[in-house]
């Protein structure tokens, strides 16, 4: 029997796991000397006040969305993937050439050939990790997070030596071709006639990105690939006497996770800055970890988890721009989020099933 | 029969206040009625047998004794004391030790460093070790509790790591033992060797509770008995006065039949074929050696032996995973076609599609998937069958309609597909597991363990069906630690030692003593044990009519 219902379970533990958090950020705040309700209010008005402001946070969503998806597919494998950082800059790389050595006339064409790139690189950075968990059982935690450092150092390698124009000093690669640009969702929306989040980077990989969120739903409870991952998550012997290969079904788990891991590069890469630069993840890799937790591994839930670090990310920006916060406050509440709605979850999810026991006894009692 | 509450218990100083005695006790989770009333005299210096079905609330009853819940309602009292238990420590400064069914021992500890572990005295191992060391010597006399205090328990047998949990108890100076299940992973000579140790230590004067759901046990061992059901407690009566008739009837509320009643079995061509089967495993240890056996179609070939000596590799392979690394050798014919044994083609999913059903012999690890709901469970295995799909995606409509009228004829309850697998008691995730199986119709059902934690109405259930496969002309491998079930349901009984079939029996024609003597590897011929096999074919005419 289930302890709580379903919408206790998906929604109110992690509303009341966030009210926490900004509880605690709101005295951290003060502690400083600053008013935690300015800070609310600007935070809101600059992630959320404005088209301007939508139009990047729904950005930085859709960034997460694509690591939260990662962290998904092979946490329901019983993997835990934190290399989303790598393969998300490896996708990067493949965008990258694919767009400067592939004749692409219209980026029609050019995104679904990126996508391929994309998810190829990310995935190819995914399948060492994930094969040598498989046949040798080297714990996939220690290798991804060991790949992120090489994926860094083989960037900047590529980046300096290889792809940087000639005679310029920036390590990053040229501008891709001009007719392979996505199109920004406000001129989507120009086109339909409504003047929406100008000058802002979000792009059509944004319904990418929901795309994403549907398809994985179906891969993990509609198909039978997502029926032996989730198998094989639960119980590996049982796996094995339902005839589920584990090590055919981690291979491929990890293949999809850093695939999608790798496609988060179509968004900031390709969409927004147009080449390749250095460290262009920013971090959101270990953001996607946060955004799966806290979406309780369910696309929905994770589409959402994304939107609120979306708002984060740009209601942390706007607070470091107009009031004296520091940046790195913003880190902090950006981190207590993170720890309350991830790893103090329980603190919150007991209480509450009690409470929900205790009601429903009550409830039995009287009836 | 007494009614409850009134019995005095079977020795002579039933004057003396109880043991224990519970007055009363109710208690509840959420909607779900554990106990209700339940009251209890445990007179002192006796062995008292609590019985019932799976979940019938010994657990939760014995749970309360030990302080990891507390009652709703009602008292208990320790040596005619009222007592208020919060926690196991309360439990263990009122005399009360338990012993569980899952041993809580730390594995890579010697056996004093456990048996120390939670009771040091002051900051130094030292001083606390030596006097342990006194203790136990006096133990070990006293109640033949003999164990290596410097071994580590990882080196231990299963018996014996069980002899440290008592000595940790007695230890804390327990004056009252709860065993739970404590024969369930014993073979029969350690179940045997506890008795005699339980027996001296009521002669010392300890009371002994022991919670089982194996009938014959409690007639052997026990003074007095207490039968539950649904959270009840629905009689207590002194065993010499009863009879495992008796209490069966009491524990499921109506008769039920202990012995399953077949036809003579009518086997026809061989189905599986097994020759020479040898099996070494990652270590070099030579797990299965020269197997040979045949199943014909119609006929229930048991299985005999305690548990670890072959049958979990056996049916492991037969079912297509070897264990990593293991070399595995000989023939193995299904059907007339050889089966491969390694590489290519040695894989669960195949063995599915050649007509192999298997129930593993843990359902909980192996056969179902805990966390995923009852109709997800219903294609577990299977999950790729046409039936089950709609080009690309599962059919996960038609998946749970079937898994519904599966479990509709099963009558496994609730009857709620959309409920998770751990929400079902042992008993009916058992018949989802065999619901499973057996309705896929299959040539050879590879069964191991089937009614191992399963409550009495189910293990009748579940036999039936089993039969019925039978009759309908399928092999069956029955393997099971069971002897009563074994002798019951099978045609041939071949008993496994040491990774060797010592021998072949009929039912009908051997007892429980010279199977027991196979079992534990003694063989009355001077013949190789490989060779003690009756060839299949001769025993024709000499099948039994109906059980032993």
């Amino acid at each position: 029997m289930d302890k709580m219902p379903k919408w206790a379970d998906v929604i109110l533990t992690p509303l009341i796991s966030l009210i926490l958090a900004m509880g605690i950020s709101a005295l951290v705040i003060l502690a400083i000397g600053e008013s935690p309700w300015t800070a609310l209010t600007t935070m809101v008005d600059g992630a959320l006040g404005s088209s301007y402001g939508w139009g990047f946070t729904l950005y930085y969503a859709t960034n997460f969305i694509f690591t939260g998806l990662a962290v998904m597919v092979a946490y329901h494998a019983a993997l835990f993937n934190i290399g989303g950082e790598g393969q998300a800059a490896m996708g990067g790389l493949g965008v990258a050439l694919v767009l400067l050595y592939l004749p692409l006339p219209h980026w029609a064409l050019a995104l679904p050939v990126a996508m391929l790139g994309a998810a190829a690189f990310g995935a190819a950075w995914a399948f060492i990790p994930a094969w040598l968990q498989a046949k040798r059982g080297s714990h996939i935690v220690i290798t991804t997070i060991m790949f992120n450092f090489i994926a860094a150092a083989v960037l900047s390698y590529v980046l300096v030596n290889l792809l940087r124009p000639v005679g310029s000093m920036d390590p990053a690669s040229a501008r891709f071709p001009a007719e392979t640009a996505l199109p920004r969702l406000s001129e989507l929306a120009a086109w339909v006639g409504i003047a929406w989040g100008r000058n802002t980077p979000v792009n059509i990989t944004f319904l990418v990105a929901v795309l994403a969120c549907v398809l994985v739903w179906v891969l993990i409870w509609r198909t039978r690939l997502g029926y032996e991952i989730r198998a094989l998550g639960k119980s590996e012997r049982g796996a094995v006497y339902a005839g589920i290969n584990p090590v055919r079904i981690t291979i491929v788990a990890m293949l999809i996770s850093g695939g999608l891991a790798g496609m988060m590069a179509i968004n900031n890469v390709m969409g927004e800055s147009g080449r390749l630069v250095l460290n262009a993840v920013e971090g959101a890799g270990f953001i996607g970890i946060a955004v799966a937790l806290m979406g309780r591994n369910h696309p929905f839930g994770i589409f959402l988890a994304a939107l609120l670090f979306g708002f984060l990310y740009q209601g942390g920006g706007e607070l470091a721009l107009w009031t004296s916060i520091p940046r790195e406050l913003i880190v902090v509440i950006q981190a207590l989020v993170i720890l309350f709605t991830g790893a103090l979850d329980n603190m919150v999810r007991m209480p509450l099933e009690r409470l929900f026991l205790a009601l429903r006894r009550s409830g039995g009692q009287a009836r | 029969m007494a009614a409850p509450g009134d019995m005095t218990g079977g020795r002579p100083d039933a004057a003396a206040p109880a043991a224990i005695e519970l007055r009363g006790i109710s208690k509840a989770f959420g909607p779900v009625q554990a106990n209700r009333d339940i009251s209890l005299i445990v007179p002192k210096g006796t062995i008292h047998g609590i019985i019932g079905e799976n979940g019938a609330g010994k657990s939760t009853l014995m749970s309360i004794l030990y302080g990891f819940y507390k009652p709703d309602e009602g008292e208990i009292l320790v040596n005619g004391q009222p007592i208020t238990i919060t926690d196991s420590q309360t439990a263990i400064r009122a005399g009360i030790g338990m012993v569980f069914q899952h041993f809580k021992l730390v594995q890579n500890f010697t056996v004093l460093e456990n048996i120390i572990l939670g009771v040091e005295d002051g900051a130094l191992l030292r001083p606390s070790l030596s006097k342990a060391r006194g203790v136990l010597k006096r133990l070990a006399a006293e109640y033949q509790l003999n164990v290596d205090p410097d071994e580590v328990i990882e080196n231990l047998s299963v018996g014996h790591q069980q002899r440290v949990e008592i000595l940790k108890a007695l230890y804390r100076q327990a004056d009252i033992l709860i065993l739970d299940e404590p024969t369930g992973v014993l073979t029969p000579a350690e179940a045997d060797h506890l008795f005699r140790i339980l027996e001296g230590l009521r002669d010392e004067g300890k009371t002994i509770i022991l919670i089982t759901h194996k009938l014959r046990e409690i007639m052997e061992i026990t003074d007095n008995v207490s039968v539950m059901r649904r959270g009840e407690m629905v009689a207590s009566v002194r065993t010499a006065e009863t009879s495992p008739e008796e209490l069966a009837e009491l524990m499921v509320g109506r008769k039920v039949l202990l012995n399953v009643s077949k036809a003579p079995a009518r086997p026809a061509a061989p189905v599986l074929e097994v020759r020479d089967l040898t099996m070494v495993d990652a270590d070099g240890v030579e797990r299965l050696r020269r197997v040979s056996f045949d199943i014909r179609a119609g006929e229930i070939l048991g299985i005999a032996g305690v548990s670890g000596n072959g049958q979990t590799q056996l049916l492991e392979i037969l079912g297509g995973y070897p264990e990593k690394g293991a070399r595995v050798s000989g023939e193995v014919r299904m059907n007339g076609a050889a089966m491969p044994l390694s590489g290519r083609g040695c894989d669960a999913r195949q063995r599915r599609r050649e007509g192999i059903g298997h129930i593993p012999e843990d359902r909980q690890v192996e056969g179902l998937i805990m966390d995923f709901a009852a109709w997800e469970n219903v294609a577990f295995g299977w999950h790729d069958a046409p039936e089950f799909s709609k080009g690309a995606l599962m059919d996960n409509d038609a998946i749970r309609r079937d898994a519904q009228a599966k479990m509709e004829r099963f009558d496994v309850r609730p009857r709620d597909c959309h409920l998770a697998a751990r929400n079902f008691s042992g008993g009916n995730q058992q018949k989802i597991v065999v619901a499973r199986e057996i309705e896929r119709n299959p040539d050879l059902l590879l069964i191991g363990q089937p009614t191992r934690g399963v409550d009495i109405g189910a293990i009748e259930f579940i036999h039936k069906r089993i039969v019925e496969l039978r009759d309908a002309g399928k092999a069956i491998l029955l393997v099971s630690v069971e002897l009563d079930e074994i002798l019951s349901l099978s045609d041939r009984v071949a008993v496994m030692f040491d990774g060797r079939i010592m021998g072949e029996r009929l039912p009908g024609q051997t007892t429980t003593g010279e199977l027991g003597l196979l079992m534990a590897g003694i063989t009355d011929t001077e013949n190789t044990p490989d060779s003690a096999g009756i060839p299949p074919g001769v025993t024709q005419d000499a099948l039994p009519e109906g059980s032993a």
